[in-house]
């Protein structure tokens, strides 16, 4: 591809060189217009300003069209690349050694499973609007913690005030070890880290200009944590690349590449699969995976459902206050009834009495020859109910347990929330 | 205060501008093209004019001069911080451990080097224009010890002011536009004082410029603090004011 500067840098020395016929013109030009001057204005005291004007103007033209010495890719040279390659299984080999070198220095804050982020009766209030209301949790340490509400549940927010961007207006809280406390601010964001929705890149810095500029703030010395974290996402090919030429899948790879730079006792992910293709978001999904195997706090807030499923030990759903909180097969334990399906060929002839003998709680008919029944215990339940329906000569297709999903769980809160403040 | 922090942050800001050469280029071209009519005036005096003529042409390039270094950093400095927020990477640095005050200082020092280079860059060149074709009258003025003094002086602390009321306003505006402005309309003031030196209402002599110098340098310490106490994350992020004190955050 044919470079769109007019002037490139010199490698040695000062100055700029013409690498385009446009460039050329310009310099023959100013030559010319140069030359013109000291002959036609000989005498006169204009001749020296005029001269300086020219060589001025040139300079500004060599300047707004001129492009750094090295051959940088460009942001549309790095469109054509290729993504590099996703491994099918997990993290590939180099991307856990890297995780390896980066994360283990903070894992020492509480001890496995100690508290790393506790927060009691947490309040604000923007004006009379209540974002988030009397909101109390506790975060272990190495532990998948999902965030879950609809938008405008307060959970950016509670990002934000446990980050010490933000103010609570009550309550309190302990991050990392450190009580939340103004004077304290940089001591906490010291020792967490948080990937915002919106990477924030700077788009006319390379990817790994981005991340040099992170590892200054965090006054962090080694930069070879820079190569590592950039393994860690599999973007170690990339790190000459402007973030501006790159696709938003890539760019969320960098926004984790920063989070992972400082070894952070918390890692705070705000959406980090929103917008994202799946095999971006798978990307994501196997990062987070590796960052829990090696024990490291995530605090993952994310509208996806199965997302939370997948990756959260527990998740917590927000609604302006806390709805719930608990591993997902608790929460769904707890809102609903355990159920068998059951499927027959044809239908039976006196299903109350064939379910009624089986300790059955309730059952109701689903389809022409299927029934949900309500049990207590699903495991004691379902072979007493196959016995009983080959004891009536059913010709018995199917019987599972019924499986609500996290998703059940959550529309059955936000629902219940609708029809309270209807 | 960590410097590591600081010079983090300069360098991303000098990076930045290496890669949009406009924000320099078209920085140093103005005060280039405004040179010219003073410059050709400056030479067209002759040996025999009178010491109001001259002075009136000198006190032109000597405005300019003291201009310079007050109307360009605004355009850099107001961007600094409501410019980060419109292109979404002030939160993240926010929630990086970096304190208000170390955050600014590395912008107005971003801020400071291509406004001061350019400054003393195009006094360099009038110096020497003068020096070699200038008539003598004209160059015994321009090349006075103390008016050479007060010029080297007051263009980095000048510039330091302009900068620190641009970040100000960069840090309560919620608009880039709009900050710009209001920078550009807030460094005018200055206007006055570098006029009354340029024109010699002010004679400078030594002890002069170095007292001035000193007052600038405290005001703009000064001004460093009050920008810094001035910065509000809560604000910035949400457009509330925290209840707490953010600079210590």
């Amino acid at each position: 591809m044919r470079s769109s500067h007019w002037f490139r840098r010199r490698r040695v020395g000062l100055g700029w060189r013409p690498v385009s016929w446009q460039g050329w013109a310009v310099t023959g030009l100013a030559v010319a217009s140069a030359a013109a001057v000291v002959v036609v204005l000989r005498g006169s005291a204009a001749r020296l300003p005029v001269l300086i004007l020219i060589v001025a103007l040139y300079a500004v033209v060599a300047l707004l069209t001129g492009g750094a010495s090295a051959d940088r890719p460009s942001s549309s040279d790095s469109e054509s690349l290729p993504e590099p390659p996703s491994s099918s299984a997990g993290l590939s080999d180099g991307q856990q050694e890297a995780l390896q070198a980066l994360t283990g220095r903070n894992r020492q804050v509480g001890g496995s499973g100690a508290p790393v982020l506790v927060v009691e009766h947490l309040t604000k209030r923007f004006g009379d609007r209540i974002a988030v209301e009397d909101v109390s949790f506790t975060v272990a340490a190495g532990e998948v913690f999902g965030f879950l509400g609809p938008n405008g549940a307060g959970k950016t927010t509670t990002v934000r005030m446990l980050a010490t961007l933000i103010s609570p207006t009550s309550g309190s809280a302990t991050v990392a070890g450190v009580p939340l406390d103004p004077q304290r601010g940089v001591e906490i964001r010291q020792r967490i880290a948080v990937m915002t929705e919106n990477p924030g890149l700077y788009l006319r810095l390379t990817v790994a200009e981005n991340l040099e500029y992170f590892a200054g703030l965090y006054g962090l010395t080694d930069a070879r944590r820079i190569g590592q974290a950039l393994d860690a996402v599999n973007l170690a090919g990339r790190a000459a690349d402007l973030c501006g030429g790159l696709s938003k899948g890539l760019r969320q790879r960098v926004g984790l590449a920063r989070v992972l730079l400082s070894d952070p006792a918390i890692i705070f992910l705000d959406e980090p699969t929103s917008g994202l293709d799946p095999v971006a978001s798978r990307d994501v999904h196997e990062l987070i995976d590796g960052l829990r195997e090696r024990g490291v706090t995530v605090f993952l807030t994310t509208h996806r459902l199965e997302e939370a499923e997948r990756l959260c030990d527990r998740v917590a759903i927000l609604n302006t206050s806390m709805r719930t909180i608990g591993r997902p097969d608790e929460l769904r334990d707890r809102l609903f009834t355990k159920t068998l399906v059951v499927r027959t060929a044809t239908a039976l002839a006196d299903p109350a009495r064939v379910f009624a003998a089986s300790g059955v709680e309730s059952w109701q008919a689903d389809g022409p020859a299927g029934y949900v029944l309500t049990v207590g215990d699903a495991r004691a339940a379902a072979p007493e109910v196959a016995r009983a329906l080959v004891h009536v000569g059913a010709d018995l297709l199917s019987l599972s347990e019924g499986r609500h999903s996290l998703e059940d769980v959550y529309l059955e809160l936000i629902d219940r929330d609708a029809g309270t403040n209807a | 205060m960590s410097v590591q922090r600081v010079r983090a942050v300069v360098r991303k800001e000098v990076r930045e501008f290496r890669r949009n050469r406009f924000v320099i280029g078209t920085m140093a071209s103005l005060p280039v093209i405004f040179l010219v009519t003073p410059m050709i005036t400056i030479f067209r005096v002759p040996d025999s004019a009178s010491g109001s003529q001259v002075k009136a042409a000198v006190g032109v390039i000597s405005l300019l001069m003291l201009i310079v270094p007050v109307v360009l950093p605004p355009v850099i400095a107001s961007y600094s911080v409501v410019g980060e927020r419109d292109q979404g990477t002030l939160e993240p640095v926010l929630t990086a451990p970096i304190r208000a005050s170390e955050l600014l200082l590395g912008k107005a020092v971003a801020a400071f080097i291509p406004s001061v280079s350019v400054a003393y860059g195009i006094y360099f060149i009038v110096l020497i224009s003068v020096r070699l074709g200038a008539a003598h009258v004209v160059s015994s003025v321009v090349w006075h010890a103390p008016q050479l003094l007060a010029q080297l002086l007051f263009t980095p602390l000048l510039a330091l002011w302009a900068i620190w009321v641009g970040i100000g306003i960069s840090i309560r505006a919620s608009d880039v536009r709009v900050a710009q402005q209001l920078a550009t309309l807030a460094s005018l003031p200055l206007l006055g004082f570098t006029s009354l030196v340029s024109f010699q209402v002010i004679t400078p002599s030594v002890p002069l410029a170095i007292g001035c110098a000193l007052g600038l340098a405290a005001v703009d310490l000064i001004a460093w603090r009050v920008v810094s106490n001035l910065f509000d994350r809560e604000r910035l992020i949400t457009g509330h004011s925290a209840p707490w004190d953010d600079a210590a955050v």
